[in-house]
């Protein structure tokens, strides 16, 4: 059993329900005892009373002859049974009887008492109860009359343990019932679970399993595939106006750029004339190259087969870009640091990440100051591949560390920096897509970019 | 050179058509998939330019069905799509070379001449010159003036590639996809830094510069 399971709700619930069952169980089996017990000792103290009433009617009736005639007669019936009759004179001594002497403890006026047996004979292993009652005959005579209850005791003692298995078996029964429910609506709420983690992970087609039987699980399931059947939808719609604004822009756009490049090319005379013109194609081109960024996010999230995945040497990549981008750290004078571990695959695609890491590696080299350190590093842990990219620069507050993936966001420190704020949207975009991680810290100074890598195994 | 334009969007037509004959170029222009798989088939073209979406027949069927006719002419795509997929896509039905749009005129002329010179050269050459300069592809050493140069093997790369096509211009994409071999959007101009650092290895001390930058466009290595 997982610890899942012992922090699952369900399980607490059947703890709860165990409890309350186990309370009313012992509750229910405690009056059946009581109800009994008391039933047995009434029955015992009747017995008792009419046995008296009969020896004192004969008593009543033939004097102190008849009284010992029959309860010889009685005696005589059942020499080891459980009844005990013990007549006395007024100062205790005993006349007849299955009794010794007069019980230590019994007073003498006509109350019931309980007393210990001694061991009058040897049928009697152990130390037995009694209960009797006192009755004062007219001429002094002191009657005891009265029932070994030790048959009684054991009855109510074997009830007693029967009751206690009862309760015992129905715990197990009821903890094990419990149990059995509670995972199959674990699984159930699992699979639920399950398909939502691959919906989140991008799967926007994939929906919760429903057993078509109609319970709440399934309307629960049915309304969240609704729900996400909506979802889809409005997505759908967002990718499809986006893209459409992005590529119906780009046409006109492109269209401008082209035409002021042929006014370029036919207006040869005017210095001031191609240089304004060359400055319009240059911010032509600066917004095209917006909206292909956009575009290209727009498809990078929206792709949902990794169909064109291959197994990428990350080692090697990560190096192919350090020395793409190596001459221009040195131009800056920054050091940058490599340790990249070799022979660590991941299946991808390969152009992304290489335009992921280029943006990581470009930002750090923007903002780190001249004679600053930039260190890449890429280990592995157990299966799981780690890249860090660590500079040397202002870093990134830890509030807007969230809001650097979104679309246009830039720090206030570079706006005026070259950019489109779209570098970090297409590395989320691409994390997302390889199922990799990404996390910011604080390099101390600077910033440090932690990417977890989801290896391929050998 | 003959030249063959697939295209059915009028105004890049026209964009095409114009540019490509005021640089000496010789245009044919088809407006639809059917025309110019006709045009492909009968006349003589040195290099053709086709659109990747046409109406009546894609452009990625004109190539196949030519490449299975055994017509080797190269052939550009042009195509507003942009990902990874489709390139490949178009390569595999026998392209040579992808362009997405929207271009600047220089790309495409740069990518189309450098096409014309792949399906000219192909002689195994083993010692490439520009002028003075020397590049041993066996021995993988460059010489200018008899004075060795010693190159990273990038630069190695990037040089080898700028003196196959000298004389043309080479756009800093291309460069990106033939010498990296990667196809991605560098945020800075990360070539530049690349370009002058060759440069002052193979120009610097010499009388004569070879590399040269081409303002809106990208380089060329010439012999002066």
């Amino acid at each position: 059993m997982d610890t899942r399971f012992l922090q699952s709700s369900t399980f607490r619930l059947a703890l709860v329900y165990m409890a309350l069952f186990g309370t009313s169980v012992l509750l229910l089996l405690g009056f059946i005892y009581w109800s009994t017990a008391s039933y047995m000792s009434t029955q015992t103290d009747f017995t008792i009373n009419v046995e008296i009433g009969d020896l004192t009617e004969r008593y009543r009736s033939d004097g102190l002859t008849g009284l010992t005639e029959l309860m010889t007669e009685r005696l005589s019936r059942k020499p080891g049974g459980s009844s005990i009759y013990l007549l006395t004179d007024r100062d205790l001594k005993p006349l007849l009887g299955n009794l010794d002497r007069w019980p230590v403890n019994a007073t003498l006026d006509q109350a019931w008492l309980n007393f210990e047996l001694e061991d009058a004979s040897e049928t009697r292993s152990s130390t037995h109860h009694a209960r009797a009652r006192v009755f004062r005959l007219a001429g002094g005579y002191l009657l005891l009359v009265g029932r070994d209850i030790h048959e009684l005791e054991i009855a109510k003692q074997r009830i007693v343990l029967t009751l206690l298995w009862g309760l015992a078996i129905t715990l197990i029964l009821g903890g094990f019932g419990s149990v059995m429910m509670g995972r199959s609506t674990m699984r159930r709420i699992e699979a639920i679970n399950e398909a939502s983690r691959e919906i989140m992970s991008g799967d926007l087609s994939r929906r919760i399993p429903s057993r078509a039987t109609g319970d709440d699980f399934d309307r629960l399931a049915d309304n969240l595939n609704i729900m996400l059947d909506q979802i889809e939808s409005l997505m759908e719609s967002v990718r499809q106006v986006s893209d459409n604004i992005a590529h119906d822009l780009r046409t006109p756009l492109a269209r401008l750029r082209n035409r002021l490049e042929e006014l370029y090319l036919a207006v040869n005379h005017s210095d001031e004339a191609r240089e304004a013109i060359e400055q319009a194609v240059a911010a032509a081109d600066g917004l095209l190259s917006t909206f292909n960024a956009l575009l290209r996010i727009a498809h990078v999230e929206a792709q949902e087969s990794r169909g064109n995945f291959v197994p990428v040497e990350i080692g090697a990549l990560i190096a192919d870009v350090a020395e793409l981008y190596e001459p221009l750290a040195e131009q800056k004078e920054q050091h940058l640091d490599t340790q990249l571990a070799p022979g660590l695959r991941l299946s991808g695609d390969r152009d992304l990440l290489f335009q992921a890491i280029s943006n990581l590696l470009d930002n750090a080299i923007k903002h780190t100051p001249a004679h600053g350190t930039i260190r890449l590093v890429l280990d592995n842990a157990n299966g799981n591949g780690r890249l860090v990219i660590a500079d040397s620069g202002p870093g990134i507050p830890e509030s807007a560390r969230e809001k650097v993936f979104q679309r246009f966001f830039r720090l206030e420190q570079s706006r005026t920096t070259p950019g489109n704020g779209l570098g970090m949207s297409l590395v989320a975009a691409v994390v997302r897509l390889h199922r990799m991680t990404i996390r910011l810290e604080d390099n101390r100074p600077g910033l440090r970019v932690i990417i977890g890598l989801p290896l391929l195994e050998d | 050179m003959r030249i063959l334009l697939v295209e059915d969007d009028a105004d890049t037509a026209r964009y095409i058509t114009k540019g490509l004959k005021e640089s000496g170029h010789s245009v044919d222009h088809a407006g639809d998939g059917r025309d110019g798989l006709f045009l492909a088939t009968d006349g003589r073209y040195e290099v053709m330019i086709i659109d990747r979406m046409l109406p009546s027949l894609d452009g990625l069927t004109i190539i196949r069905t030519l490449r299975g006719a055994g017509n080797r002419t190269p052939a550009l795509i042009l195509s507003a799509l942009a990902e990874v997929d489709d390139r490949v896509l178009g390569l595999q039905a026998g392209g040579d070379d992808y362009l997405v749009k929207p271009f600047a005129f220089s790309e495409l002329l740069a990518r189309l001449e450098a096409l014309l010179r792949r399906g000219a050269g192909g002689t195994a050459e083993t010692v490439l010159r520009v002028a003075d300069l020397e590049l041993d592809l066996l021995s993988r050493s460059v010489k200018r003036a008899d004075r060795t140069l010693d190159l990273q093997p990038r630069e190695f790369r990037l040089l080898e590639y700028l003196m196959r096509h000298s004389g043309q211009v080479v756009t800093r994409t291309m460069l990106l996809e033939y010498v990296w071999d990667y196809h991605f959007d560098p945020q800075t101009n990360i070539i530049d830094v690349h370009i002058s650092r060759l440069r002052s290895k193979i120009d610097k001390g010499f009388d004569v510069p070879l590399l040269h930058t081409v303002r809106g466009a990208g380089y060329c290595l010439r012999a002066p």
